[in-house]
């Protein structure tokens, strides 16, 4: 195929074929962010819990009176772990993507000079750390002596667990069994080390702190009270919730469910997620809807072009033009415009994503997003112009031999 | 003559059907995903209270020591104040009007048998917070400064929560239960909820959408043991909630209505003045404040959500895009129109006629696209009050917005006539007759 001809021809109609460049140069620009945009909320919603979801549920309780806390414990272990399908029940003080309650800044020595970063403690109840169904990396399950009475927010000086990122963040390269570190006059020693386990709202400090968590085994009492984990089979639990949620009204009358918190792991975290779902869902329709009016842009004046110039398309295969040779030539010509588009959108491109960058959080843009998004539009070119293009095809040479 | 160039376009535009479908097709995607951000994003940057907000002004003082600041940068002021600062503010009296406040979850039992509990929304403010903002009343009016000095336990509930307990009837004078104390009701808000929830911005609230159910006098509800939703420390200790004011802890919103904007640097001085006398006093380590007016604020504090605006950022790109496609169909139709306009030219149409005829088209387009994109619009409107977010309930298309969509539509479709109409009036009139 020679491309000569064809760009002597595409330098007649220079403005259109510039037009058709732009489009494509800014659905190259707007393509590749989007993308980009998708790909990273769909990563954030990828978030290892470490926890068993499937068969998990919160319960949280409100509105009874703070100083009965142990009381309500009592009757509401009791009264759960009489239900049918209730494989466990204990105190948490929080579960992943629930609601905050063990947020703490943390240091690294006893003066409080070495600032660690700010964790989330799971303070939870005997029972509570089987339950979780947290996968181990050193260290032994804690054992009844750990569970530790509270006097403020957690036991004065605990034997804890801490995630396997936590403790690289905190002695990068050190073995961190046998570490301490200290919340104001609050002390812990690391016991064992876990794999995963995400704190309630996935790191807001940023990705990398999203498993930062810290669990501290503690004795259920006034501080510890109104929260808890019910473990079932994974089938039975959305019933076990259920029962459980109908079962508040004779075993705590006087306290308000939280519906909100009370929910599966699993609710908890599509809830969590649901708005990075649905941006992710908008940008998919945006990206749809662009493709759509590039083709249908590309499709106009393409098929337009095709009348212009149906003597040429007959003069041509009078003089011995294969119908393939009338294909591939509109074929090669939207591919060299689209080219051109796709030259200048990736510099487009470069620059959204500079601009993004400024008002958004968001990393740089990856190189490989751009042959990708070059493809999809040489793809989107050569099937919109296959329509035109075979109706050009199509022409017959006699047409060479009417005027007009 | 504007006649019959409309007749022009139209016949134009029927000859091929096709290529017209597909111009406003995509026109309308293009105004309508743009109108439909731009609807949400201007309802999330409106203003409250358009007929105040200049007035109100949210001071801002900085008790944090100098070596542990609010922000990590150190620039930003905290947002909120300790009670013992709002407290001088509001007793200073500098400001024609004045309130302090706090939120908090409250427990609610109704009163009669079987009543469950739930939790509503309630608002610890003073007796300014009514007239200030401009709250409306159905029934009864609000409570008096003697009421919050003498901590007398009176409450104002939302209309939604009148029509929940009592059918909507006139219910002052009767008692509701608010967290274990029965409290009288005094009076009964209009639906009212100025959007964004300025003041509840930085209290533990939300920042769109529903309003508060109740409103109680500040120390009354401090007397009852209950406590507002957020609560920063900036001293060494833990924060005692049973005694919040007096502790080192920053937890009340202060705003203030200054008679105009001109009295905004008189009342920055006397904050000034007020925070030198505090790190004369020792209690401050900084003596600097800040006097945001209700706009300003909300900007400042980057209130709409970032989703928002890019979502907004995108439409307008895709606008862009739709945009640069018509230019291009329309080129191509006039451009096949070139003996067509040979003709006209010969038979003595101007230049300027040849134009204007083309920019009719082009504007018939845009119409069209109007009222095809006014369709997606409401589509799309109608998919985002269908979304998890606080402010899904306000998407709707309002007037100014309705009509805006025509603007939009016949400002692109002109522009995107421009280039093609101008091709077509330079047309020379000669080697087109003679092709023929």
């Amino acid at each position: 195929m020679q491309i000569q001809p064809i760009l002597a021809a595409l330098r007649r109609h220079r403005l259109a074929s510039i037009l058709i460049a732009l489009e494509i140069a800014l659905a190259c620009a707007v393509l590749c962010n989007a993308c980009f945009l998708i790909v990273s909320r769909v990563q954030q919603t990828h978030v290892i819990s470490g926890v068993d979801e499937n068969a998990l549920a919160a319960m949280k309780l409100t509105g009874y009176d703070p100083t009965k806390g142990v009381d309500l414990n009592a009757r509401v272990l009791d009264g759960l772990a009489k239900l049918p399908g209730v494989q466990s029940v204990s105190v948490i003080n929080q579960v992943p993507f629930g609601d905050h309650a063990g947020t703490a800044g943390i240091t690294t020595d006893a003066d409080g000079k070495h600032f660690g970063g700010v964790v989330d403690l799971y303070v939870g109840g005997p029972g509570s750390f089987k339950a979780l169904g947290v996968q181990m990396v050193a260290g032994s399950v804690p054992q009844a002596a750990d569970y530790q009475p509270i006097h403020q927010f957690v036991p004065d000086d605990s034997a804890v667990w801490v995630t396997r990122a936590l403790a690289e963040h905190l002695w990068p390269g050190a073995d961190p069994l046998g570490k301490e570190f200290w919340s104001d006059k609050l002390h812990f020693r690391v016991v064992g080390v876990l794999a995963h386990l995400a704190r309630p709202y996935g790191g807001e400090g940023g990705p990398n702190t999203i498993e930062w968590s810290v669990f501290v085994p503690a004795q259920p009492g006034a501080q510890l009270a109104g929260m808890y984990l019910l473990r079932a089979d994974p089938a039975q639990l959305p019933r076990v919730l259920r029962d459980a949620r109908a079962a508040m009204a004779t075993i705590a009358p006087d306290t308000v469910i939280d519906s909100k918190a009370s929910q599966t792991i699993g609710s908890l975290r599509a809830n969590y997620f649901r708005q990075d779902r649905v941006m992710a869902g908008i940008l998919v329709g945006v990206i749809a809807a662009l493709l759509l009016v590039t083709a249908l842009g590309i499709v106009g004046l393409a098929s337009f072009w095709v009348q212009q110039r149906r003597r040429q398309i007959g003069i041509r295969r009078a003089l011995g033009a294969s119908r393939g040779d009338i294909l591939s030539y509109f074929q090669t010509e939207n591919f060299l415009i689209v080219t051109f588009g796709i030259g200048l959108g990736m510099l487009l491109a470069f620059a959204l994503n500079l601009l993004l960058m400024t008002h958004y959080e968001l990393p740089r843009l990856p190189l490989y997003y751009l042959p990708v998004g070059a493809l999809i539009l040489w793809g989107l070119g050569q099937l919109a112009v296959l329509g035109p293009a075979l109706r050009a095809a199509a022409v017959p040479p006699v047409v060479a031999t009417r005027s007009v | 003559m504007f006649a019959y160039y409309l007749d022009l376009a139209l016949r134009s535009l029927r000859r091929n059907k096709v290529l017209t479908t597909l111009m406003v097709l995509a026109l309308a995607l293009g105004i309508g995903a743009t109108i439909t951000t731009l609807t949400v994003l201007k309802l999330l940057s409106g203003d409250p209270l358009p007929q105040k907000s200049a007035q109100l002004f949210y001071p801002q003082l900085d008790p944090y020591p100098k070596d542990q600041p609010f922000s990590r940068s150190g620039k930003k002021l905290p947002w909120l104040m300790s009670y013992i600062d709002a407290m001088n503010l509001l007793h200073a009296r500098k400001a024609e009007r004045q309130a302090v406040m706090a939120l908090s979850q409250v427990k609610l039992t109704p009163q009669g048998q079987g009543g469950k509990p739930f939790y509503a929304d309630g608002v610890l403010t003073t007796s300014d917070f009514f007239p200030m903002f401009d709250a409306p009343f159905q029934y009864g009016a609000g409570w008096g400064s003697t009421d919050d000095e003498s901590r007398a336990q009176v409450v104002v509930i939302a209309g939604f929560l009148n029509d929940k307990l009592f059918g909507g009837a006139n219910s002052v004078g009767r008692t509701i239960r608010i967290e274990d104390h029965d409290f009288r009701i005094i009076g009964v808000l209009r639906p009212w909820a100025p959007q964004p929830r300025f003041y509840a911005v930085h209290l533990g609230g939300r920042d769109y959408g529903k309003g508060e159910a109740v409103f109680m006098p500040l120390q009354s509800v401090r007397a009852d043991g209950m406590t507002p939703n957020t609560v920063m420390s900036y001293g060494p200790e833990h924060t005692d909630m049973q005694h919040l004011e007096t502790a080192q802890s920053i937890w009340l919103g202060l705003w203030v209505q200054l008679s105009s904007a001109d009295e905004a640097p008189a009342y920055k001085l006397f904050l000034g003045n007020y925070a030198q006398q505090q790190v004369a006093l020792g209690r401050f380590q900084l003596s600097r404040v800040g006097l945001w007016d209700l706009m300003s604020w909300l900007r400042n504090e980057q209130v709409v959500p970032d989703d928002v605006r890019l979502q907004a950022g995108m439409a307008l790109g895709f606008l862009l895009i739709c945009v640069v496609n018509t230019v291009g169909l329309l080129l191509a139709k006039c451009l096949r129109r070139s003996r067509e306009i040979g003709v006209r030219r010969a038979l003595g149409a101007s230049r300027g006629a040849i134009f204007l005829q083309f920019m009719v088209e082009a504007g018939i387009v845009g119409v069209a696209g109007g009222v095809l994109g006014l369709g997606f619009a409401e589509l799309g409107l109608w998919g985002i009050r269908h979304q998890p977010a606080q402010y899904a309930s306000l998407a709707h298309l309002d007037l100014s917005m309705f009509l805006f969509t025509f603007v939009v539509a016949l400002v692109s479709s002109l522009v995107a006539g421009l280039l093609p109409a101008w091709r077509a009036c330079v047309v020379a009139p000669a080697p087109q007759l003679k092709a023929s």
